[in-house]
Order: C-alpha cells, then sequence, then structure tokens
C-alpha cells in the first residue's frame, strides 16, 4: 500500500525529513519556504522531537550546531537572504566535521530581492558556501516526489562522511503541490556509522570528546584540512547523481537542474516533435558534479546549453566538464521571472539553424 | 491528454482550494498532476491564481502559458488571461462578476452567475465549489461520484459540518443551465 499524498515541495521537505528521524528543526521563517517551519511546528512536537524558531539566520544555524554535535540529525531551512546570514555558522559545521540538512528555497536576489523563484544561488551553493575550503553535499530536485527523496539521501550522505548537506530548490519547488508517495521516496536507506564523536554526554566512561573549528596549530589545522578533502574525493567518485534524458543521440545537449529542467523537458518535447534531436542532462547533486556524464556527451554533442534562473552561473562548469570541447551557451531569466518552453524552445531553434549553416559552410 | 487548467480570480474566492480539489482528484485516478500556486503579497480581495496540470504522461513544466480551460471567477482574471486561452480552448466566467464576453470564435465560453446563486442559497463562502459543479457539468472531466467522493475525503471530521454545504453548492453548479 503506497502512501501517496498530494503536498506542497516544502511540506514534502518536512515530511520527509520528520520520517527519516530528523526531529530537530531551528529556524527562522522566510517567504517561499515558511511552510517547512509551519509544518514543522506543528507536527515535531507530536513526535517528541523538537522545533524552534529562533530570533534570527545567525541564531538558528548555530542552534543546528549545537544539536549537530551532540550526535542528533537536525536540520535548518531559509530562503536565499536568509541562508547568506548562515554562512559563518555552515563554515562552522564544516570546520567542526558535522552532519546537518540545511535548505535553501530559493528566491530573486541580490539583496533582499524578491520572493518568486529563482536559481541565482548556485554559485554560493556549490563554490563558496562560506568560507575556508569547503564543498557541501548539494542535491537540486526537480519534482515533489524527488523532494522527499533526497533530504534522505542528503542526511545520509551528511552522516556518512560527516559533511553538512544542502537542498537546492526554488519557490515554484517548494510552493507547488505534486503527489509523492514516501514509500518509495524513503525506500533507499543505508547503513550509517555510529556518531562516536559526538558530544552527548557519556558519565565519565570515556575520555571527553571535543567538537570545535578552531585549531591554532597550523599543521594541525592543514592536516584536519586535508583529511577532509580526502572525504570530498570519496564524495566525488561516489555520491553523483544525475538524470539523462533523451541524450543518446542528441546535437543538442541541454544542462539545467531544478525547476528550470522541468521547463527544458517539455521544450524538448516540442524540439524533437519537429526533428530537433536534442538531450538533457540533468544535474541532481550540484556538488559533486556529473562531470563524467558531460565528457560523455561531449563525444557526440554538436552544442550545449546551459538553462538557469540566473545569469548563466553553472556555464563554467560545464565548459570544465566538456573540456571545452563543444560549444556552450546560455539561456536564463532571473530576479524571479521564468521562461517558458516556447522561450526555450526558440533558442533551440536558434542553435539548430545555427548548426545546419555550419554544416552548409562546412 | 493533457489538460492544463487555469483558475482565476480574488484573493478569498477560495481558488487554490478549487485547484486543489481538482488534483487531489486527479491523483486519485492515477494521473499525473502538478499544482502551483500564484505567491506573493497576496490578500483577501488581491489577484490569485493556480496553474493545475493533469496528463497521462510526466509533466514537464508546471507554468501554464496557455490554459486550455480558464475558469474566471472576477473580471480582472477574465481580462487578463481570456487572450491567453489555447485555440480550442474552453472559458467558465463567473458572470455576476464579469460583465463581458468572450469575442473569440475558436474558444467555447461558458457564463455561469456563480456569487449570485451562492447568495441566494445561503452559500457565500462556496462560490468556487459551484463553479467546480459547473466545470464538471461542461467539460466532463470527471465523474461527478468520482469527484465528490474524492472531495469529501479530504474534508478532516472537525469540519464535517461544511459537508452538506459543499455537496450542495457542487450539485447547484454542476445543474445549473
Amino acid at each position: 500500500m503506497s502512501r501517496k499524498m498530494l503536498m506542497k515541495g516544502n511540506e514534502a521537505i518536512a515530511e520527509a525529513a520528520i520520517c527519516c528521524g530528523c526531529l530537530y528543526f531551528f529556524g527562522y521563517p522566510i517567504t517561499p519556504q515558511s511552510e517547512i517551519s509551519e509544518y514543522m511546528a506543528k507536527r515535531l512536537p507530536q513526535v517528541g522531537g523538537l522545533c524552534l524558531q529562533a530570533e534570527s539566520e545567525v541564531a538558528a544555524i548555530n542552534m543546528v550546531l549545537g544539536a549537530a554535535a551532540s550526535g542528533v540529525r537536525v536540520m535548518t531551512s531559509s530562503s536565499s537572504p536568509g541562508v547568506s546570514l548562515m554562512s559563518e555558522g555552515i563554515s562552522y559545521l564544516v570546520g567542526s566535521d558535522l552532519p546537518c540538512l540545511i535548505c535553501n528555497i530559493q528566491r530573486g536576489g541580490p539583496g533582499l530581492g524578491g520572493i518568486q523563484p529563482a536559481q541565482q544561488d548556485y554559485l554560493q551553493a556549490t563554490k563558496a558556501a562560506g568560507h575556508g575550503d569547503l564543498h557541501l553535499y548539494v542535491v537540486a530536485p526537480a519534482s515533489v516526489h524527488e523532494m522527499a527523496g533526497l533530504v534522505c539521501r542528503a542526511f545520509d550522505v551528511a552522516d556518512t562522511y560527516r559533511i553538512p548537506a544542502l537542498l537546492l530548490a526554488d519557490g515554484a519547488l517548494g510552493q507547488m503541490m505534486e503527489p509523492v508517495d514516501f514509500d518509495t521516496a524513503l525506500s533507499d536507506r543505508r547503513n550509517l556509522p555510529k556518531k562516536d564523536w559526538s558530544a552527548s554526554g557519556h558519565g565519565g566512561r570515556r575520555k571527553k570528546n571535543v567538537v570545535n573549528s578552531l585549531y591554532l596549530s597550523p599543521d594541525e589545522l592543514e592536516r584536519s584540512v586535508l583529511a577532509r578533502q580526502e572525504r570530498y574525493s570519496i564524495i566525488e567518485s561516489s555520491e553523483v547523481l544525475f538524470e539523462e534524458a533523451d541524450a543518446g543521440d542528441a546535437e543538442i545537449i541541454i544542462v539545467a537542474y531544478g525547476i528550470s529542467a522541468r521547463i527544458c523537458k517539455s521544450a524538448i518535447e516540442a524540439a524533437r516533435a519537429i526533428g530537433i534531436r536534442v538531450g538533457l542532462i540533468r544535474p541532481i547533486t550540484l556538488w559533486p558534479y556529473p562531470k563524467a556524464a558531460l565528457g560523455r556527451a561531449a563525444e557526440h554533442a554538436r552544442h550545449f546549453l546551459v538553462v538557469e534562473l540566473n545569469t548563466g552561473q553553472m556555464v563554467d562548469d560545464v565548459k570544465l566538464a566538456t573540456g571545452s570541447r563543444r560549444p556552450v551557451s546560455f539561456f536564463g531569466r532571473c530576479g524571479g521571472m521564468l521562461p517558458t518552453p516556447e522561450d526555450v524552445l526558440a533558442e533551440i531553434i536558434k542553435i539548430h539553424d545555427n548548426i545546419r549553416s555550419e554544416g552548409v559552410l562546412a | 491528454m493533457t489538460s492544463r487548467i487555469l483558475i482565476a480570480g480574488f484573493g478569498g474566492q477560495g481558488i487554490l482550494f478549487a485547484g486543489k480539489q481538482l488534483a487531489g482528484c486527479a491523483m486519485h485516478k492515477g494521473r499525473h498532476v502538478s499544482w502551483l500556486p500564484s505567491y506573493g503579497p497576496e490578500m483577501r480581495g488581491g489577484s490569485a491564481s493556480c496553474s493545475v496540470i493533469i496528463s497521462d504522461k510526466e509533466i514537464g513544466s508546471p507554468i501554464i502559458s496557455q490554459p486550455d480551460i480558464l475558469i474566471a471567477f472576477n473580471y480582472p482574471s477574465f481580462l487578463r488571461f481570456e487572450p491567453s486561452v489555447s485555440e480550442g480552448g474552453l472559458i467558465l466566467a463567473n458572470s455576476s462578476l464579469i460583465g463581458s464576453k468572450s469575442e473569440r470564435d475558436d474558444i467555447s465560453a461558458h457564463y455561469i452567475p456563480a456569487t449570485e446563486i451562492a447568495t441566494a442559497e445561503g452559500l457565500d463562502g462556496s462560490v468556487n465549489v459551484i463553479m467546480l459543479g459547473y466545470l464538471l457539468y461542461v467539460t466532463r472531466l470527471f465523474d461527478y461520484d468520482e469527484f465528490i467522493g474524492s472531495f469529501l475525503s479530504g474534508i478532516p471530521a472537525s469540519k464535517s459540518a461544511l459537508i452538506e454545504g459543499n455537496k450542495k453548492a457542487l450539485r447547484l453548479g454542476y445543474e445549473y443551465r
């Protein structure tokens, strides 16, 4: 018997987190993610958990740090400006090797920006979530059902490697309702290491655990950074997720994630109907990035088109992954504007016509 | 087969709720479905809309630029979205608040004075359910009994007092000629 429910993306995140054992939520309300804390405030007390509205995002992320240090599963959520406020705490979480889940339901920026959907935090999420040499495990769902599954996956990866995970979505995915089946979404669970490092009290039975991100001795700090980089290498080789659709014979490959990928799928269907061979590679993990899949596609594709709700933040990653062997162009809207499938289709046709005219010249 | 339904009106008319009932019934029937609300600094009396897509296949973009069905609850929504309805599409308009008629000849338009019916029957808050009943009659999108089953299953026990009014409102819309 499946548990198919019609839910908002934000609600599915919260329910999935509770289902996979997250009983602690600290956050501060902000559109368009407030349903996450609203859901947590209602549900967590019913299951013996704690939902606390902090006085600010800065406080919330430090409460997450404290709870994570004690060894419990914990999360926070916010939207773009709120996540910027959390960046110091995120860096401390990384420096302390603490697992947790942070959700960013993005809105238009910079600054206080707007409240409509955007993907303008890609570079922040994948390259500079905080100071220091750091990465988060960054997942970008494209449907409400996938949001639930990736919450579970992100928690498990965070616990396995002792790093924070970030779920990067946007206002449209957070606000929209779709059916979600929690039984299938949450079926992929893994055996997790014991949190024998946690500062959870032990009645004097062992040497005390210290959770800390301060290393005044440079060689000790360097060792801790390099040890973390080794874990990052393992994550890069074993935790990449992506989807390929119609990519096998494609001349044009669209690279898009999250809600943009959905819009592109509609455009691809229309383009295929008029005989244009176009496909999609959808990164599901934004870090680690699906470099190998893009490298393989560069063997046969003639052109890469990046589509995002920003001004082209992922373009460099596509160029690196494909070794710039093929032209990479960009199409997108930002600030809360969404392109229509027809807009993307027009871009595909333009590229297709260019390829054809080059063929004639050659 | 894909139906792209845009529901639009004033905040407070139950626009999002109406869309959710359609999405819920489609889900119970095993169809693919998406429901996307307008959100923002919305308020009672401001504008509200939601996009519902019901399909036999996986849904790409949840955003509707050209609806197959427009359910317009008020005049500003009618003015704004009437031109975007796809060729061969359908408009259902609440004629209590929409004085003019569509002049397009490539779509079909149907009018129901839903606000007046609701007021006359003491169902002031149920304009949305009357519109849903009319939608079922005009489009046969769902079987009436199937829809009412799905609709009532979503009403919690604490609000069982609302069941009779909703059933009556749905019937009034369904039987309007």
